[in-house]
């Protein structure tokens, strides 16, 4: 039962990281781009300016959870994919000083030295992410301690012995780049007006084209990869309204798109989001990370929890806790409300 | 290199260098809300644009120290996996509090104090600051309840799969080795931060530029300087020390130089530690103190490192020995630096007395040094455990992780973050320059329409 709970618990806080993030690393995708004067693009930026690192507390407080709830995941995961890992952190690093620092500096060919590393550092994240996650579902080759060390690729091959990279990871990258370039824009069709506004509509179009192909090729290629993916679906068929959420997600975006209804249309990505990622999590669960070398080696629920007493002392601040800061959230975006400007006054 | 060392390295080079923005976060959001309640308990529009300023440097530093700070909270799991595994249910616990309870809070308020100035009334910007202050200062709690608890572990049990689990949460927030280091250690971040205001101030003074604000930072920096600096010293740093002394007689042993059990121990000044032959070198020493400072009387027996099993002696024995001399006698020169700058500063002398001036302006990054060297300290002198008394180090570091690949992602770190420092130094350096009258930073990010 405990188990149960954290497991969704943990989801709820990666679902809300990639939501939240999610917009402003798809407005790094795009900024460069989409904006053609400098005060777009300040515009651009200024959209995220006073949230994003809000959002990026997100990925810190889940990876927390996780560490807690469930040490060996944490413990094992963590190190077996050491080197992407670590490649993450140098891009958080170099996104975050690139976007906050761009305001104290006003010389022309740093800011647009900045601009690049945002823009580069913003769309290996999601690729990554992506990457990351079709690696969970994949499953890796766990020892008998339950530990591993994968490299950054083998064969290109999914098989027992796989790289961080193989053919399979690398669709799931491209999904999140697609999807949360997608989400980024959509937010800046809330957040910004004018020329920059209409672009941002249109750039929708082709990638929701793209968002849609890429979510059936996912679709399929896990299916073959992993054919117990199935296996809770098949057992509990109400659960898929999952599928029928994403298909529906996708519908609304391109429909209050087109009818000109921003927030509605970014909220059908959210959406979209975290039914694909529900989905993803519905389809290893009660496993949290899958062998490659044989499901007596799964990383299981019951095999990774923490002790009791730690998952009750853990239940009663966090509930309180995570009330508290979803306060705090609702109070900044409300203050922070309506289209971002460039100016300065 | 074995890969042991190479994780040890991984995570002290980069936890230090985090910790030299936060010091200066915690420390400066204490005195920005001083400059702050002034401003609106007076009205002045000086002190509001002195709060306005520190807050543009606050906001830089801020930056560095989130970017930093999110690296330490992987390497729990990417370098210590083994550790993580058997203690995350504890560990873990204070590291996730820290995201949920402050970085939520502080990210949401330092939005609002940096950017919302002109859409909040002045009390409600008050506030924020306040908010930012209280939000840094919890996160300190946090992570050094997770500290303490390596240092002095409390509240826990062992499962059969030799998994640690918390039993009290009370117990573990109010671990008392906690509660000494948090006072300690959040008094060693005014200390920096008073130093920095006050060379500042110093610097507009001697440069004859902006000089009211300079005579208000000096007033609030030497203020400020001279309670830390006489707090860090006593109550919080005797304490700690005392408490140290209890329940790590390794550490204190090696930290003092004490290589023989004695009755009435004395206080090494300076010499030089020889783990050859067990002995100071050209040493200068104080006699009897050492034993009054822990007992209270000089004739109480401080054991020394005689007594302790060799596979048990702090494993960078010198190294230890003078991070702890560093800080203490920091700790002095700056009681004594500050008790003269507050005299002169009520006999509103200092601001013409130039070698006093300078003297703090050189100062400034003494109580880094200071504040690195205290953790060196707790660090290094909790070897060779990673969970005092419990857990081994080198049963703690990620084995699956060779020595190779620690090395590569050290280097890359190395590399990133000598970047980080130049610009960090370059970018304050000029908000410094471009002095509290100017408004070209800060911008009022988003218009509600
Ligand atoms: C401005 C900074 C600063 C200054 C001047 C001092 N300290 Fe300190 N000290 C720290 C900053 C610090 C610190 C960085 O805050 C540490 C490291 C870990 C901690 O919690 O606090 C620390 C740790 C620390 C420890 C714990 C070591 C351990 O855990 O093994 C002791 C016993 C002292 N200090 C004692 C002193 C004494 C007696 C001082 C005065 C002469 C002193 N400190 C000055
Ligand atoms: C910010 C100030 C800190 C500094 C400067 C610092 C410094 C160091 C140093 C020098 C070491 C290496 C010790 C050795 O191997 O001989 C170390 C190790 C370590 N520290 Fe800290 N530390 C700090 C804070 C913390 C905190 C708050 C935690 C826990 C939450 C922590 C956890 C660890 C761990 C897990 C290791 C590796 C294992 C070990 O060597 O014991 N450190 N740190
Ligand atoms: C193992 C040690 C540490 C870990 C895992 C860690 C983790 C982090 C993380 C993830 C952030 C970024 C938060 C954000 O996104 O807003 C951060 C910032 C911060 N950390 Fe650390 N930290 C460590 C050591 C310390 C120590 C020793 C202190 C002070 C006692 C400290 C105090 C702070 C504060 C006040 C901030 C706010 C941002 C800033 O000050 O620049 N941290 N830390």
């Amino acid at each position: 039962m405990m188990g149960f709970l954290w497991f969704w618990l943990v989801a709820v806080m990666i679902v809300g990281y990639v939501v939240l993030d999610g917009f402003d690393l798809g407005v790094g995708v795009l900024h460069l781009f989409l904006t053609k004067t400098e005060a777009e693009r300040q515009t651009a930026l200024h959209s995220i300016g006073p949230v994003w690192d809000g959002n990026e507390v997100w990925l810190l407080a889940g990876g927390g959870t996780l560490y807690f709830a469930f040490p060996l995941l944490y413990a094992s995961a963590f190190s077996g994919f050491y080197l992407p890992l670590m490649i993450v952190l140098w891009l958080l690093v170099l996104r975050g000083v690139s976007l906050e620092l761009r305001n104290h500096i006003e010389v022309g060919v740093w800011t647009s030295l900045l601009d690049g590393v945002f823009g580069f550092s913003s769309t290996l994240l999601t690729i990554f992410f992506g990457a990351a996650l079709a690696n969970v579902l994949r499953g890796v080759p766990l020892q008998a301690d339950g530990y591993f060390f994968l490299p950054l690729w083998t064969n290109w091959q999914p098989g027992p012995h796989p790289g961080i990279l193989d053919w399979y990871t690398v669709i799931g990258g491209l999904v999140a780049l697609v999807a949360l370039t997608l989400h980024g824009a959509l937010w800046l069709t809330i957040k910004v007006s004018g020329d920059l506004e209409q672009r941002a509509r249109k750039v929708v179009t082709p990638l929701w084209f793209a968002l849609v192909a890429l979510t059936v090729v996912s679709l399929v290629a896990t299916i073959a990869v992993r054919p117990e993916s199935l296996r809770n679906y098949a057992a509990y068929p109400f659960t898929y309204v999952v599928p029928v959420g994403v298909v529906a997600a996708l519908a609304c975006v391109w429909l209050w798109n087109r009818k000109a209804q921003p927030v509605k249309a970014f909220l059908a990505s959210c959406l979209y989001l975290f039914f694909m990622l529900a989905g993803a999590c519905w389809g290893v669960y009660p496993t949290l990370l899958p062998a490659t070398t044989g499901a007596d080696r799964d990383i299981t629920l019951s095999r990774a929890i923490s002790g009791p007493h730690t998952l009750a002392v853990g239940l009663a601040w966090w509930a309180f806790g995570m009330t508290l800061a979803i306060g705090y959230i609702v109070f900044v975006y409300s203050r922070f409300k309506g289209k971002a400007d460039a100016s300065s006054h | 290199m074995t890969a042991e060392l190479i994780h040890r390295l991984h995570f002290a080079f980069t936890v230090t260098f985090h910790y030299l923005f936060p010091q200066l976060t915690m420390g400066l959001a204490l005195l920005i809300v001083v400059l702050k309640s002034v401003a609106l308990k007076t009205g002045s529009e000086q002190w509001n644009r002195a709060a306005r300023f520190w807050g543009r440097v606050f906001g830089i530093n801020f930056v560095f120290g989130v970017v930093t700070g999110i690296p330490m909270e992987f390497e729990f799991g990417t370098n210590w996996s083994k550790f993580s595994e058997l203690s995350g249910g504890v560990i873990g616990q204070p590291l996730a509090m820290e995201g949920v309870f402050s970085f939520f809070l502080e990210s949401a308020f330092l939005g609002l104090f940096l950017y919302g100035e002109k859409r909040l009334s002045k009390t409600m910007h008050w506030f924020s600051a306040f908010m930012v202050f209280v939000g840094s200062w919890i996160s300190g709690f946090f992570i050094i309840v997770t500290d303490a608890w390596m240092q002095h572990p409390v509240a826990y049990d062992r499962l059969p799969n030799g998994q640690f689990q918390v039993l009290s949460f009370w117990q573990l927030l109010l671990n008392p080795w906690a509660l000494l280091q948090y006072a300690h250690n959040m008094t060693g971040a005014v200390v920096t931060a008073s130093f920095v205001m006050a060379a500042v101030g110093a610097f507009y003074l001697l440069d004859k530029r902006y000089e009211a604000f300079g005579r208000i930072f000096l007033k609030v920096g030497v203020t400020a300087g001279v309670i830390s600096t006489i707090l860090i010293i006593f109550p919080t740093g005797d304490l700690h020390g005392k408490y140290v002394a209890r329940n790590q007689p390794a550490a204190i042993a090696a930290m003092e130089g004490l290589f023989k059990t004695e009755t009435g121990a004395g206080v090494v000044l300076v010499g030089q530690p020889n783990e050859e032959t067990g002995q100071i070198d050209n040493p200068i020493v104080v006699n009897d103190l050492l034993s009054f400072l822990i007992y209270g009387t000089t004739k109480a027996e401080v054991k020394g490192l005689d007594q302790i099993p060799r596979d048990q002696w702090p494993t960078a024995l010198p190294l230890l020995y003078y991070a702890y001399h560093i800080m203490a006698g920091l700790g002095t020169y700056f009681t004594a630096l500050m008790l003269l700058a507050a005299f002169l500063l009520w006999r509103g002398q200092i601001y013409n007395t130039r070698w006093m001036l300078w003297l703090l302006l050189i100062s400034f990054p003494l109580p880094y040094i200071a504040n690195t060297a205290g953790w060196m300290t707790a660090e290094i002198g909790r070897q060779p455990w990673i969970i005092y008394g419990l857990m081994r180090t080198s049963e703690g570091f990620s084995h699956t992780v060779s020595a190779g690949n620690g090395l590569f992602t050290l280097i890359g770190f190395m590399g990133l973050y000598l970047l980080l420092g130049l610009l960090f130094t370059v970018l304050v350096y000029r908000e410094i320059s471009h002095g509290p009258l100017s408004e070209a930073t800060a911008p009022e990010s988003v218009h509600a329409h």
